[in-house]
């Protein structure tokens, strides 16, 4: 302390002189003002606002003060302190932001860089377009049903009401799969009886021996002719057939199921149209043209499988009642949907497994 | 069967202004599928007219025979012409395209010079006129058909629509003008004309016209003969007929048997031609003896066998019965004395005949689909006249006639089926108009009707051919659409949503879906290693394979997968990563023969379960390959070339899709690395095996070097039970590191299993951060480095708690694998 506490002597120490207040606040100001940047802003604080800051060393003084001056002494110091205390908050906060702001700009990245730091994959397009076919019949209440590629001739002919000496039988271009194997090779010729399964057929012929009507089935599934491959034929494709097997199924059902199925696969405007055609299992049977609006060369019918009524003499083999049920049956490629729906051209470039080809579909195809 | 509407007109009335269109249209609605449409009007265009050849004079001195033609066109000086074709004579009559004529290809004709001449034109060919795929030559017309300067058009055919149309197995009537003739009526309606009516039949004087005996008749049932002798053996077959020959695909051969051909196609019923001075004896029908020997038309001498059904004469067999005949009888260019036969044959014999001796023939595949018993007296009658007419020679009076038909049994049917079938109401007077449009005969009782099925209609067995036939020959346009309400179902099964829910997690790993073939060879898997007696050598063998380097059905999805990589590779991809999911073929042991099974009822239970126990075992499997660069390289830096686990990981990506646990262990199995192969398990089944494969596989499979792959057999991987949530706890945790030292040879996996086994139920999670060998540590030891993550569900873990499982998780590992505290 600079003074004794004298009560009777009221002299006015300078410090708390008004005019030394307000040249205290008004240094600080500028100083603030000055401080360039938080560095030099922190190096100010204590200077202005420390113990030996002319505010402190003014409080100090108060308690020299007669009693009565001391009120009004307190009341002032504070103003001072508490303005210098602003200006200094004011200053911090404005650098403090112009700082963020400087970072910020400094932390700038090319975003346009690319960011694959993982491969892409893909699954195969036709792997998608079955999967959407089939999970359009799930949603009518249909189940999915599966079998073996290598089946015994009996389910892939004979129960589809072709004999071994039908015609349509020889026009199948079957592979045959041979007696014995790699360790018995002296059966090489004959005939097991065994083949590759020339459609999903032989799937449908295992569950009507296996099930009791209602039968409302698809059959997606990987099928084998013997084609030499080309832009337009793989001995290697996949299909979806359906089956339907109730009592009091008509054709109108037929058509009015595959209205739906392509409208689900095509869009709204979709629709079939029904040409006769012959196939062993079915009776009557057709041939589906689809109305395709999308098509690359403009609006047009495209052929898009067979179907029919389920001949009576395949639900008798396969142990139904013709007498009392009825169904249709139908089957497409799906190799033949990617080459209309997603303009593929060349079915070589399905079967090669070049991975620019699955990825180009992204994930549904 | 490819014919011209001009035939079909002459027997059905059709829309005088009908197009190719429209005829497609036509026949697409009645089921004949049109396989071609050529409109020959529109194909040759300018002058075409014909030509008489009046000189020939061969060029010398050229590479190929020239000649140089001077031709009657009709002007008043004949055309100089250029020609290359040797198959004709001065006087001949062919036809000429004249300088202005375009033919098809947009070939069109100009006066040129060549080969020192001025050629003023062309000599034709069919070929070149677009009119048949003939290549002998050009076109030498029959003397006297037309005279030079004619329109030649007609003559060829041109001008004309040919159709070609895809005859389905159960239209074998449709082979034939006849038929097609009757479906385009019912199609558009006009009036039909039955050739088979046309015909003038022979009366006969009750004599044989050759002495035949059919000793089988279910084989045959009808053999009919005419003769006729005296025939000009050099007559011309006339130009029409040829024309009509020729568009159906038909060599022309000689007038006799033209004609047979010409019969063929116009009512369905094939036929033979017998040069009657070659024949001694009787002809005799009967199946052939074992050892038999037949030299047919094509020149092959064929073995026959017992199921064969021939004609034999008096020297031995003559004829494979409705197939082909033999060259000992055929007529040839002395033949004077013709005998026309025409039989009805039974169609699964003919069909395996044409099986058996892989000789399908235009005869043949009538007779398989099936053809009218009761034409065969008009059929012979129009052929004898016929050859009366274009080569002289005089009709037989006798007629041989055997004749055992069995006719069509009639079929009972509700007039309501087609509507119940169709679910469109067909009024009954409809339904017996079409079915009397077809031919049948019908006997209306109420709602019931008993229908004869015409001779020509062997499809017609049951009520539902019946029904096809109103549903068609009405419209299908006409049914309506209606969807069937199913039953609700219950979705996708477990094992189709595993195997949807695997191909998407790889894809999303970074492997590209690949559909490969199962086809492999034994090299493919000696390429792999596989030891003999491993079951992956046990394979299936097709009969037909593609190719006969592969002619066995994949054990493993990795032949054809690596096949699939190095095709990428190839391609000048460098960073690939494939994946598959299908089946494998694993057959228990040589394939035995399966019984045959009727189509009268399924098999029983019993045989069916059989059936299923020989066929071969058809696991589906994944695998995944990658070669290259496993994360690539980029801005932020170098990439990660793929290494053995990555492979693995690639199986605990299935794994973690299809809800199970995935340990591995050490393992030595082909095609892989001894050293960096991982078996693959869930509980104690091994399902699969991943790692870097061995560097002499990818040296003999032409893969780069440390190419990696997996295999798993997703069938012998179970279906998870319900997961089951977990109870969350929000104290603090405590974290302890451990490093241990083990033997260099201890499998981290042991260690780890060990430390959690060790740590007990306070354990939320132990991570390998560090593995590390080094000199302090001693020869053949290395240290493992581990995080260990405890937490309590109900408290705060006390400092101790943590510690002492910490040192009850290196107990066991200590105690089970030597492991020491590093440090300690």
């Amino acid at each position: 302390m600079t003074y004794r506490n004298d009560p009777y002597d009221p002299k006015q120490p300078a410090l708390l002189d008004q005019s030394a207040l307000d040249d205290a606040v008004a240094g600080a100001d500028k100083a603030f003002a000055d401080a360039g940047d938080l560095d030099a802003l922190a190096a100010l604080k204590h200077q202005h606002l420390g113990d030996k800051a002319p505010v402190s060393l003014a409080r100090r003084e108060i308690g020299s003060l007669p009693p009565a001056a001391k009120a009004d002494a307190g009341k002032r110091v504070n103003l001072a302190r508490v303005a210098i205390q602003a200006a200094f908050d004011a200053r911090l906060a404005v650098l403090t932001a112009e700082r963020e702001e400087r970072v910020l700009v400094e932390e700038t990245v090319d975003v346009t860089l690319p960011t694959t730091r993982r491969p892409a994959g893909a699954q195969h397009p036709l792997t998608k377009i079955t999967e959407r076919a089939s999970d359009l019949f799930v949603s009518m209440g249909y189940e999915v049903a599966e079998g073996p590629e290598v089946e015994w001739e009996w389910y892939n002919f004979d129960a589809l009401n072709m004999h071994p000496d039908h015609p349509a039988r020889s026009m199948m271009d079957t592979f045959f799969v041979a007696a014995g194997s790699t360790s018995d090779r002296s059966q090489a010729q004959i005939d097991s009886r065994v083949v590759l399964r020339t459609h999903t057929s032989p799937v449908q012929a295992r569950t009507m021996t296996t099930r009791k009507p209602p039968i409302y089935i698809v059959c997606p599934g990987r099928t084998y002719r013997t084609d030499e491959l080309d832009a337009t034929h793989t001995p290697v494709f996949q299909q979806i057939e359906g089956l339907v097997v109730d009592k009091g199924i008509t054709m109108g059902h037929l058509k009015g199921t595959l209205d739906k199925f392509v409208k689900g696969m095509f869009g709204e405007q979709a629709r079939t149209r029904l040409r006769p055609a012959y196939f062993p299992f079915v009776e009557p049977g057709a041939e589906i043209d689809v109305w395709f609006p999308q098509h690359r060369d403009g609006p047009r019918w495209v052929e898009w499988g067979g179907c029919g009524m389920v001949n009576p003499r395949v639900l008798r083999a396969c142990g139904i009642d013709p007498e009392e049920y009825s169904g249709f049956a139908f089957g497409m490629g799906i190799e033949r949907a990617l080459m209309f729906r997603n303009e593929a051209s060349d079915m070589r470039d399905m079967v090669e497994g070049d991975v620019r080809y699955a990825r180009a579909f992204g994930w549904e195809a | 069967m490819r014919v011209s509407l001009s035939w079909l007109r002459e027997h059905v009335d059709l829309p005088a202004g009908l197009d190719g269109d429209g005829l497609e249209k036509a026949l697409v609605k009645v089921g004949l599928e049109v396989e071609e449409l050529h409109d020959a009007g529109a194909s040759v265009s300018g002058p075409l007219v014909v030509g008489r050849v009046e000189s020939i004079e061969e060029l010398q001195g050229l590479k190929k025979p020239i000649r140089y033609c001077l031709v009657d066109v009709g002007n008043e000086q004949p055309q100089g012409i250029i020609c290359g074709a040797r198959n004709f004579a001065e006087g001949d009559l062919v036809v000429v395209a004249l300088p202005g004529a375009v033919l098809p290809g947009d070939f069109t004709i100009s006066a040129r010079k060549t080969y020192g001449r001025v050629s003023n034109g062309m000599i034709c060919s069919g070929e070149e006129l677009g009119v048949s795929d003939d290549h002998d030559g050009i076109i030498v017309l029959s003397p006297d058909s037309a005279k030079p300067g004619d329109e030649a058009r007609p003559i060829v055919g041109l001008g004309d629509i040919v159709v070609e149309i895809n005859v389905t197995p159960d239209r074998g009537y449709c082979f034939s003008v006849r038929g097609i003739a009757r479906e385009l009526s019912h199609s558009l309606g006009g009036a039909y004309r039955d050739p088979v009516a046309a015909v003038v039949p022979i009366e006969g004087d009750g004599s044989d016209a050759y002495p035949i005996e059919v000793l089988d008749s279910i084989a045959c049932d009808r053999f009919t003969a005419v003769a006729v002798r005296g025939v000009d053996p050099a007559a011309p077959t006339p130009q029409w007929m040829k024309q009509r020959l020729a568009t159906a695909g038909i060599r022309t051969i000689s007038l006799p048997v033209d004609i047979t051909n010409y019969v063929m196609i116009e009512m369905g019923q094939p036929m033979h031609a017998w040069d009657l001075g070659q024949l001694t004896g009787p002809l005799v029908v009967r199946r052939a003896e074992a050892g038999e020997k037949l030299t047919t038309l094509d020149g092959v001498n064929r073995v026959l066998d017992p199921e064969d059904i021939v004609i034999a004469d008096g020297a031995g067999v003559v004829s494979l019965a409705a197939v082909m005949g033999g060259t000992t009888t055929e007529v040839s260019p002395a033949t004077v004395d013709v005998l026309f036969e025409a039989a009805h044959w039974d169609p699964r014999s003919v069909a395996r005949t044409i099986r058996r001796h892989k000789l399908p023939s235009e005869a043949g595949k009538r007779y398989e689909r099936g053809v009218d018993p009761q034409i065969t007296a008009a059929a012979c009658a129009r052929a004898a006249a016929l050859l009366a007419e274009h080569g002289g020679g005089t009709v037989s009076t006798g007629v041989t006639d055997v004749y055992a038909v069995v006719p069509p049994a009639s079929i009972t049917m509700s007039v309501r089926r087609p509507s119940q079938l169709a679910g469109v109401e067909y009024a009954p007077e409809r339904v017996l108009e079409i079915l009397a449009m077809i031919g049948t005969q019908v006997v209306a009782d109420g709602d019931r009707l008993t229908v004869t099925p015409p001779s020509w209609r062997h499809d017609l067995n049951d009520p539902a051919d019946l029904a096809e036939e109103v549903l068609r020959l009405d419209g299908y346009d006409r049914i309506p659409s209606v969807l069937p309400i199913a039953p609700p179902g219950r979705g996708l099964t477990a094992l189709q949503r595993r195997r949807r829910t695997i191909g998407r997690a790889l894809a999303d790993a970074g492997y590209v879906e690949a559909l490969c073939w199962p086809f492999v060879g034994t090299p493919a898997l000696d390429a792999l290693r596989v030891p003999d007696g491993d079951p992956r050598r046990e394979a299936l063998l097709l009969r037909n394979p593609l190719s006969d380097e592969e002619p066995a059905l994949r054990t493993t999805l990795l032949p054809p997968l690596f096949a699939a990589l190095r095709r990428n590779l190839g391609r000048g991809l460098k960073d690939v990563a494939l994946f598959e999911i299908g089946p494998v073929f694993l057959p228990a042991g040589p394939l035995p023969v399966f019984p045959a099974a009727g189509v009268d009822g399924p098999p029983s239970d019993e045989e069916r379960a059989g059936i299923d126990a020989n066929l071969p075992h058809q696991p589906w499997h994944v695998a995944t390959v990658i070669a290259g660069e496993a994360d690539p390289a980029g801005w932020w830096g170098g990439g990660r070339a793929a290494d053995w686990a990555d492979a693995v990981e690639s199986a605990r990506t299935v794994a973690a899709a299809a809800g199970v646990t995935l340990t591995v262990r050490a393992a030595n199995y082909a095609p892989w690395h001894p050293g960096r192969c991982a078996a693959l398990l869930v509980g104690d089944v091994v399902v699969g095996h991943a790692g870097e494969l061995h560097p002499a596989v990818c040296a003999d499979l032409d893969l780069p070097r440390r190419t990696v792959a997996m295999e798993l057999d997703l069938d012998a991987v179970p279906l998870p039970g319900v997961s089951i949530a977990p109870r969350l706890s929000n104290f603090p945790t405590a974290l302890i590191d451990v490093a241990l030292v083990v033997d260099a040879a201890t499998p981290a996996g042991e260690v780890e299993a060990a430390l959690a086994e060790g740590a007990g139920p306070l354990l939320e999670s132990v991570r390998l951060f560090d593995v590390y060998a080094g000199q302090q540590l001693g020869e053949g030891r290395k240290s493992l480095a581990y995080k260990l993550t405890f937490r309590a569900p109900d408290r705060t873990l006390t400092g101790e708690e943590a510690l002492a499982a910490r040192d009850a998780a290196v107990a066991v590992a200590a105690d089970r694998l030597g492991a020491v505290l590093r440090g300690a």
